[in-house]
């Protein structure tokens, strides 16, 4: 299988998650490092080049947020999934602003883990229904004078498809729902996480200053 | 003004400018305190009740008798305070005829006799009602003769005064801004712009005491001579001391904040311990695994709600928090988890409770017979509509051969929606899942 060829880092401070996973993705990728805290992540990411970094959300000194920040300060291609304790929107937003390319939680299967590690090592995103939910909430109504167009405001389809996806549709059955291809489905939710990530909606970064994340 | 920020709910009569002078309203104080005892005016108020003319409810500093006078002859009140003020201070002779005047007057109709200065009302009033006495009884003991003398009693009263200011502290009002405990007794003291105001003030009253004091005593020509030696007394003194008093005060706030943060810690302690405890105890005891996630999950959703929830009254009727609710319940009964996601938010009403409970039904429709191993709950509030879908990717059935345990949930879905004005279509094919829809306009 050409999944054996794709490398993955494992970035977490729980020791029990590490093995868990290990197991349960060691025959499938590569697994070609692990760290437990930020320090020695940044340092193996950036000498092992890893195709994909699974990424604990919740670490001490800055948890994953510090993890890619350090990172793509020298390799601003890395990719990473962030791995939460739970998908509400207060742990994953900032991830997914810093450049997490999706989440999952921790409570996922592993062959869902599996789809999704290969979901962003092909360059597409991860969306999970409570993720779809707060796109939909924070893009909510038109802008009255957008700073980029581009990005502050979601397509009618994109909008369709974040719907079905916080409706519990998997891509396979938005797809088939809309009568689109899997793929037209996938390019949608990558172009909704750049709209997320780059976005100076008002919405989302008074969201993000609330919290306190940025 | 001292002290403004106390004077929430310090209602002037509108008629009268706002800056009273200290002394008039000192002395119509005074007034206040030589008043008769109630059931004698009152006597006497009986017998003349036929010229009587009427207080004024709105218009009052003590009974209204002024404001009731300026009101019948048309000058005005503060005129007539004044003249009340100035008529006193001579001979006391303006107390008496106000005490005429008030005995001569009926009380004012509209308004409740609720006594505008009533001592337990505020602090601040208590505090002017209390100055006021003393500096009437100051002039009154002047006024016998046993008096030491004038360059002695004022310097020291304008300084008690500024001590007074100082001292006196009032948790309420001085409690930081920030809502921490302060880091340094400097920032203790002056942590509230309230409590900064009133240090300042207290210190010019009191620099404004010890002028007069030296220089009513001491001839100016000495006055350096008497100067220098404080000053140099103060410098010494300060540098014994300060050091010392300064570590005091950081002891007193480093165990204030230890203190605090222990209680934190103790209410974390219960929490944790009613709940995360309970459930982890439980789960030992668990042997289904399914069983195993959703008290799991229950937990999460409570220890969640715990650290970052809203709480209290803003949260308690959305439709969101009524969801989440509703999930965690039927999460709880049925141990299948219930993704449930809100888009949009209102208050909750009838109408939408049903909506609620229909979704409900739904849910634990799809929990109990989809075989599927979660549910969704999406619910979006748009500008027309709302609308709910609860889905699971089970095992789905023929709506054409609908077995008849599930035909009635779904008729009483779409009854309870219809009742309402809205909407229930349940769109399910054998292996494909089951998505019960729910729309409801907005307003009907």
């Amino acid at each position: 299988m050409k999944n054996a060829t794709i490398s993955v880092f494992l970035v977490d401070d729980h020791q029990f998650f590490l093995s868990g996973v290990r197991s349960e993705l060691g025959d499938q990728f590569a697994i070609v490092g692990e760290a437990g805290d930020v320090g020695g992540a940044v340092k193996g990411i950036l000498e092992k080049e890893p195709d994909v970094i699974l990424l604990d959300v919740h670490m001490p000194a800055g948890g994953g947020l510090a993890v890619i920040e350090q990172v793509r300060k020298s390799n601003p291609d890395a990719c990473f999934l962030a791995l939460s304790v739970s998908d509400a929107a207060e742990d994953v937003i900032a991830i997914i602003r810093a450049g997490a390319r999706g989440y999952v939680t921790k409570t996922i299967s592993p062959s869902e883990l599996a789809s999704a590690v290969r979901r962003v090592h092909g360059g597409d995103a991860v969306f999970s229904p409570r993720l779809a939910g707060f796109v939909l909430d924070a893009f909510a109504g038109s802008v009255q004078a957008p700073i980029d167009p581009e990005l502050d405001q979601l397509t009618q389809r994109e909008r369709e498809v974040m719907r079905y996806i916080a409706r519990g549709y998997s891509y396979k059955e938005v797809a088939r729902e809309l009568h689109i291809s899997t793929k037209t489905v996938e390019s949608h939710v990558s172009a909704v996480l750049r709209k997320l990530q780059l976005s100076s909606r008002h919405e989302l970064t008074r969201w993000a200053t609330d919290r306190r994340l940025v | 003004m001292l002290c403004e920020h106390r004077y929430e709910g310090f209602r002037f009569r509108p008629a009268e400018p706002a800056k009273e002078s200290h002394i008039a309203r000192a002395a119509t104080r005074d007034d206040e305190e030589t008043t008769p005892t109630k059931s004698s005016s009152r006597q006497l108020r009986q017998r003349v009740s036929g010229f009587a003319f009427r207080r004024s409810a709105d218009n009052r500093v003590l009974t209204g008798t002024a404001g009731g006078l300026a009101e019948i002859t048309g000058i005005d009140p503060t005129v007539v305070r004044m003249a009340f003020v100035v008529l006193s201070l001579g001979s006391g002779f303006g107390i008496v005829l106000y005490l005429f005047a008030w005995a001569w007057s009926d009380a004012a109709t509209g308004e409740a006799q609720r006594p505008r200065w009533s001592i337990t009302e505020s602090p601040l009033r208590q505090a002017t009602a209390l100055g006021a006495i003393s500096f009437g009884l100051l002039l009154v003991v002047r006024g016998t003769g046993l008096w030491v003398a004038d360059s002695l009693v004022w310097p020291l009263a304008l300084a008690a005064f500024g001590a007074t200011l100082i001292w006196v502290r009032n948790d309420a009002t001085d409690s930081p801004l920030s809502g921490r405990a302060p880091t340094n007794p400097l920032e203790a003291v002056f942590a509230s712009k309230a409590s900064l105001r009133r240090t300042a003030a207290g210190g010019l009253f009191i620099l404004a005491g010890m002028g007069a004091l030296l220089s009513a005593n001491v001839p100016l020509s000495r006055a350096g001579l008497v100067l220098v030696p404080i000053l140099v007394t103060i410098v010494g003194v300060s540098l014994i001391f300060g050091p010392w008093l300064w570590r005091l005060a950081q002891q007193l706030s480093d165990e204030r904040r230890e203190r605090i943060r222990s209680e934190e810690r103790s209410e974390m302690a219960a929490h944790l311990h009613d709940s995360v405890l309970q459930t982890l105890a439980l789960i030992q005891r668990t042997d289904d695994p399914q069983k195993v996630s959703s008290l799991a999950r229950v937990q999460e959703r409570e220890l969640r709600a715990w650290l970052f929830g809203q709480s209290g009254d803003a949260a308690a009727d959305l439709l969101s928090t009524a969801i989440d609710t509703m999930a965690s319940r039927v999460e709880s009964v049925h141990h299948v988890p219930i993704e449930a996601v809100v888009v949009g938010d209102r208050p909750m009403d009838e109408r939408l409770m049903t909506m609620v409970h229909a979704s409900a039904e739904a849910a634990v429709n799809a929990a109990k017979h989809s075989g599927a191993n979660s549910v969704a709950v999406y619910v979006e509030v748009e500008d027309q509509m709302i609308t709910a879908f609860v889905r699971d990717s089970g095992r789905g059935f023929d709506p054409a051969e609908v077995p008849p345990d599930r035909g009635g949930i779904a008729e009483s879905i779409r009854a309870r929606m219809e009742r309402i004005g809205g909407r229930a279509e349940i769109v399910s094919a054998p292996g494909e899942g089951t998505e019960v829809r729910l729309s409801l306009a907005r307003s009907l």
